[in-house]
């Protein structure tokens, strides 16, 4: 069991607000998922011919001034930086495969968790609320966001077990359920070029859109397809750089909401997660079908 | 009448005070919030009113009482009732109804997939449409849907009728379109006005078991 929330909001007067409204839905799905949680948040967009790496080390004391440092010299280009709890948010100006390259020669032990121009992924082990005050969550800015409460049924608990998986540039996916056919799956995709760094069967999700949109399918088109190829139940919640997506397994036996309102668009494995939203008595309530997709996006 | 503010008070409480020894008839529940178990194992012919949107399991187990949710339901509403009323007036989540024995249960909105699984005995009657999987083997009772099925309608099922005024997207396995005839017109009809909807009997159809599952086939032997 899991708990998966998402929250997009439609006016950008509300940005101020995200990380307040966003805050009480994560901490609702506490009881589906008490060993891990994150989020993957959209915001603060950097400028074309930049990227915003989020990155992750084990030490709450790493050395990020250092390696920004050294990393500054690698790269000899305009680099901003700062620090989140055990995360280090880096806007770079250059290729996001420069960049990496960079990274993986000065620092292997950090973990790159999400890019892209306007996403940061951030998670970690513990009770949602311990990772949302973690990161400052209540005080964030942002146009759109999606999150995850584990409980973990098939991988271990760490915190790159935990969810939001990134897979491909501002592009994530949030899971509650299981896949059966995950393990012949990654063998196929280990076969395409796609990498994975857990035994997680989420990954392997995250890690199959990642070729379907490689193969140059759009999002519609690779999650049409996930119906097909993957096996087992699921409801994700997908962001994109500029809107989320929801959808679940032919059997739907895994629950969603959704309520839409003028002013955002919400949904969360159960209602109690949308409760704390304004204006949430008179929104449009619905549960989404089967094997259907929802997909909102910014003009 | 007494209310109970879930705001303040915990669900246990609220199910501990409807357990007890009951002096008021009429209940009024406040902030549900969509928390899960609200009045489960209710056995007293009291009235109770959930004003806003209900969790899991709401009125499970429920025996005598007349339960009204005045929003949305989620998993399981209903589920394993004996007797009593539960009326929701928005919809309703999966498993609406699940292994219900008796009494009746009202869905004015839509229900999700496996509406009445399972079903043994109770009425469920349902102004929108229902999910796939729907009565899956249902047992006894009736289920009428006021608007459209999902797939595989009455898969395995025994002895349930079923009415459905809309669309079917698919029926499962050993369930077949039965005759109207004027009993079934005539049951239809009371259990319409039970629920207090206004719909044409006539412009139903009936669904139930062709009975092909109740007997090993002999013929099958060679593949087990």
């Amino acid at each position: 069991m899991c708990g998966i929330v998402g929250l997009y909001l439609k006016k950008p007067e509300l940005e101020g607000q995200l990380g307040k409204l966003f805050e009480p839905m994560l901490e609702a799905m506490t009881d589906r998922g008490p060993d891990s949680a994150g989020f993957a948040i959209y915001g603060d967009e950097v400028a074309d011919g930049w990227v915003k790496l989020t990155l992750q080390a084990i030490e709450a004391d790493y050395g990020w001034k250092h390696l920004m440092g050294a990393l500054e010299g690698r790269l000899g280009c305009s680099l901003d930086w700062f620090q989140n709890a055990s995360a280090a948010v880096l806007k770079v100006n250059c290729e996001e495969e420069r960049a990496r390259a960079a990274l993986a020669d000065l620092a292997p032990e950090v973990r790159i968790m999400s890019a892209g121009q306007s996403i940061e992924i951030l998670k970690g082990m513990g009770l949602p609320k311990e990772i949302s005050e973690r990161f400052g969550l209540g005080k964030m800015k942002g146009s759109h966001i999606i999150g995850h409460t584990r409980m973990a049924t098939e991988s271990a608990v760490t915190m790159e077990g935990s969810h939001p998986f990134s897979t491909g540039a501002d592009l994530c996916l949030v899971h509650n359920g299981s896949l059966s056919n995950h393990f012949r799956l990654r063998q196929e995709l280990k076969r395409q070029g796609i990498s994975f760094e857990t035994e997680n069967d989420t990954e392997v999700a995250a890690g199959y859109l990642t070729w379907r949109l490689q193969q140059g399918d759009s999002l519609k088109e690779a999650l049409d397809k996930s119906l097909e190829d993957l096996d087992g139940f699921f409801t994700f919640a997908i962001g994109t750089r500029n809107g989320f997506a929801v959808i679940r397994d032919p059997i739907a036996c895994k629950p969603a909401i959704l309520a839409e309102t003028d002013d955002y668009v919400a949904m969360a494995s159960e209602y109690q997660a949308l409760a704390s939203l304004p204006g949430i008595e008179n929104a449009k309530v619905w549960e989404p079908e089967p094997a259907t997709m929802y997909i909102w996006e910014r003009a | 009448m007494k209310t109970i503010d879930l705001s303040s008070a915990s669900v246990r409480d609220l199910n501990q005070a409807l357990h007890g020894d009951v002096q008021d008839r009429e209940w009024v529940v406040t902030h549900p919030a969509g928390k899960h178990n609200l009045a489960v194992g209710v056995n007293q012919a009291v009235s109770i009113d959930i004003n806003g949107h209900a969790g899991y399991y709401c009125a499970g187990m429920n025996q005598k009482a007349s339960v009204t949710v005045h929003g949305n339901v989620g998993v399981g509403v209903a589920e394993n009732m004996m007797s009593g009323t539960v009326r929701v007036k928005g919809s309703a989540s999966q498993a609406a109804g699940a292994t219900a024995h008796g009494g009746l249960l009202v869905i004015e909105g839509d229900a999700g997939a496996r509406c009445g699984i399972s079903m043994k005995g109770v009425d469920i009657v349902v102004g929108g449409s229902i999910g796939h999987m729907s009565c899956f083997m249902a047992q006894a009772g009736r289920l009428v849907v006021c608007g459209d099925a999902g797939d595989a309608l009455g898969d395995s099922l025994y002895e349930t009728r079923i009415y459905v005024r809309g669309e079917v997207k698919s029926l499962g396995s050993d369930c077949i379109e039965k005759e109207m005839r004027a009993e079934h017109l005539e049951e239809l009809q009371e259990l319409l006005n039970r629920a207090g909807f206004d719909a044409d009997p006539a412009s139903f159809k009936r669904y139930g078991s062709a009975r092909t599952l109740y007997n090993f086939k002999v013929d099958n032997a060679s593949a087990y």
